[in-house]
């Protein structure tokens, strides 16, 4: 859920986990974490539901097969959904949409943010206040309004939705990266590569970059999970891009009216947001405390 | 002058929540702007007739250069004139008077029963630490933080209205016009319910995190050491520090309650600013999405100010640093 105001609550502090490790050796204790494993067998199902459930549905997401809001039969596993369509076909075509969106979201935050973050950090000047400032102005917005603000002008698009939704996630991640940029920033390496006269930007990027990287993973999982509830919320308020294309958030919205009759058109698709939020948030967990267990066993704290 | 204290740290800080609220509404109006090309045309559409084209134009105030419009617009604002809402042809703020009233209650009811829940859940967690009801808690809270809250609100009606236990609670929240919503109060259970369980994880951890802090400082041990019975050291040392980091998460937490009742009003067709926000998006009023936008980033100004202010109060520590 909720975007906004949890940042500072779920986000581990980035000083303690600022595992100066490579991500490989964090993800491999991650891994070892039994709630990293129940997290990724979860989203490893729900991915796959998406991108394969396509070609195991038995009717096209569009076709009528019966009567509206019919229980389950013989034709349609789950029943019809509002309009007369399978729910079942809907369902297994449903998740590509909020996947993908999903995913294209919190890249384009995770980078913006990520360089951001470094950028300020790294630069030690006024630029860092600017462009955190700049951040804070971002954040006085709960995430969902400036979505709805946008989606008000323009109209639920694509490309909209992801936009705004990676540029609402941004400032987040330019939090979480200077916070573990800045004991990085001074340290002898990159004082040493300054000397030898490396670009300042190579610093950044082939320095600086790869020792945040344990904070950046955990912080990539956080707002992966937010932008899924994120989008599909915003689908389930009636803006999704396609509509009456077969979306999760939007089968939620088409089908509660006969909740009471037909639940099946609106339990599968909440089912599926919700092992997937679950699984992306218990990965997540999972990593940051891998990350808070290097720490220790290093003796940084 | 140079104002000292708290009265300055204050008035530090009430300039800059009036800066960011400057900058929300640059965002705001901007995003008005962003209409490509006409926006009297693409909101009414290609078949407009050139009369009723104007109309909108004037009542959009169009006209002028695009400051003047700015300063039109924020002017009114701050007299409490939000403009006219297009689909209602009524003035905004007639329009959404009472679920202001609505919305606050329903927020209200949230954190009146999260804030002390979460606060004893993290407080008992932080003392059994890595027992079982902190390891069940800290999954539950997991849990709960990743679920969107449109996937708890729609569960809870699953489960308590229409299929499981059907009719044990009412699936929507109907008030009527005139009406209060604190005049049927079963209604307000589960839209109440979905927004604690949203908020409560969050408040929960950080209570957690900062009892255990508590527990393991000097002062702690040094009142146990002094013989004091056990109750008295908690209750009297430790949890009173322990507040403090909380306070800013729970306002915070308020302050996102502004925004998650966007989706949880919708869900239970609660008659709040939420709802009023997602019809005004869909049918692009815009003068109703701008002052709403307005209304809830003040909202989360004003709570971001008062916790800075009470993390202040409660840590005296912070405050002779001033």
């Amino acid at each position: 859920m909720a975007s906004t105001t949890t940042d500072i609550a779920v986000t581990p502090e980035p000083e303690v986990i600022t595992a100066r490790r490579p991500a490989g050796a964090l993800l491999r204790s991650a891994a070892r974490l039994w709630r990293t494993r129940i997290g990724l067998a979860l989203v490893v199902l729900l991915v796959a539901v998406a991108l394969f459930g396509p070609f195991f549905a038995p009717h096209s997401p569009t076709d009528f097969v019966g009567a509206p809001n019919t229980g389950p039969s013989d034709v349609a596993r789950f029943g019809t959904d509002h309009i007369g369509q399978d729910v079942w076909s809907r369902f297994l075509w449903g998740g590509r949409e909020v996947l993908g969106m999903a995913v294209a979201a919190t890249a384009i935050g995770l980078i913006l943010g990520g360089l951001i973050g470094l950028i300020a950090a790294y630069s030690r000047n006024v630029l860092d206040d600017i462009l955190m400032r700049a951040m804070d102005v971002i954040l006085a917005f709960p995430q969902i309004m400036l979505a709805l603000v946008a989606i008000a002008t323009v109209g639920p698009q694509t490309w909209l939705i992801i936009l705004t939704v990676g540029l609402t996630t941004m400032p987040r991640v330019a939090r979480v990266a200077r916070g573990a940029a800045q004991p990085i920033v001074e340290r002898d390496f990159v004082a040493a590569a300054e000397a030898l006269g490396v670009p300042r930007f190579r610093i950044l990027v082939g320095e600086v970059m790869p020792n945040t990287l344990s904070p950046l993973l955990v912080e990539m999982n956080l707002r992966l999970t937010y932008s899924i509830g994120l989008i599909a919320g915003l689908a389930f308020l009636g803006f999704a891009p396609n509509q009456n294309g077969a979306d999760w958030g939007f089968m939620i919205q088409e089908n509660r009216l006969a909740l009471v009759s037909q639940p099946w058109g609106v339990v599968l698709p909440v089912v599926a947001i919700a092992l997937l939020t679950i699984g992306t948030g218990l990965v997540g967990d999972g990593i940051a405390r891998a990350a808070v267990g290097i720490d220790r066993s290093r003796g940084d704290e | 002058m140079r104002l000292g204290g708290i009265a300055g740290f204050v008035v530090r800080r009430l300039l800059l929540g009036v800066l960011v609220l400057f900058l929300v509404s640059l965002v705001v109006f901007a995003a008005t702007q962003a209409l490509p090309g006409d926006p009297a045309r693409s909101i009414l559409g290609r078949t407009a007739t050139p009369a009723s084209l104007k109309a909108l134009r004037e009542q959009l105030g169009l006209g002028g250069s695009v400051f003047s419009q700015y300063v039109d617009w924020i002017t009114g604002l701050l007299h409490g004139d939000a403009g006219n809402s297009l689909a209602a042809q009524e003035p905004v703020s007639d329009l959404l008077g009472d679920k202001v009233v609505n919305s606050a209650f329903l927020v209200f009811c949230a954190g009146i029963i999260s804030i002390p829940i979460s606060i004893a859940i993290g407080s008992y967690a932080a003392l059994k630490r890595d027992r079982t009801f902190d390891v069940t808690s800290s999954l539950t809270t997991l849990v709960f933080a990743a679920l969107p809250e449109f996937v708890v609100g729609i569960s809870l009606v699953v489960i308590f209205a229409t299929t499981v236990f059907t009719g044990f609670l009412p699936a929507i929240t109907i008030i009527p016009p005139g009406g209060r919503p604190w005049d049927d109060m079963e209604a307000m259970i589960l839209p109440t319910a979905t927004l604690v369980l949203a908020v409560t994880p969050y408040v929960v951890r950080i209570m957690r995190a900062s009892m255990i802090e508590v527990l393991e400082s000097d002062y702690v041990e040094m009142a146990r050491l002094k013989g004091l019975p056990e109750r008295t050291v908690i209750v009297r040392h430790a949890l009173p520090n322990a507040l403090g980091p909380t306070f800013q998460v729970i306002a915070i937490n308020l302050a996102y309650l502004a925004g998650g009742v966007i989706v949880v009003e919708y869900v239970f067709n609660y008659a709040g600013i939420g709802g009023a926000l997602r019809d005004a998006v869909s049918t692009q009023d815009l003068p109703v999405v701008q002052a709403l936008a307005m209304l809830i980033a003040a909202v989360y100004v004003v709570l971001n100010l008062m916790a800075d202010i009470a993390t202040i109060l409660v840590t005296p520590r912070l405050r002779t640093r001033l």
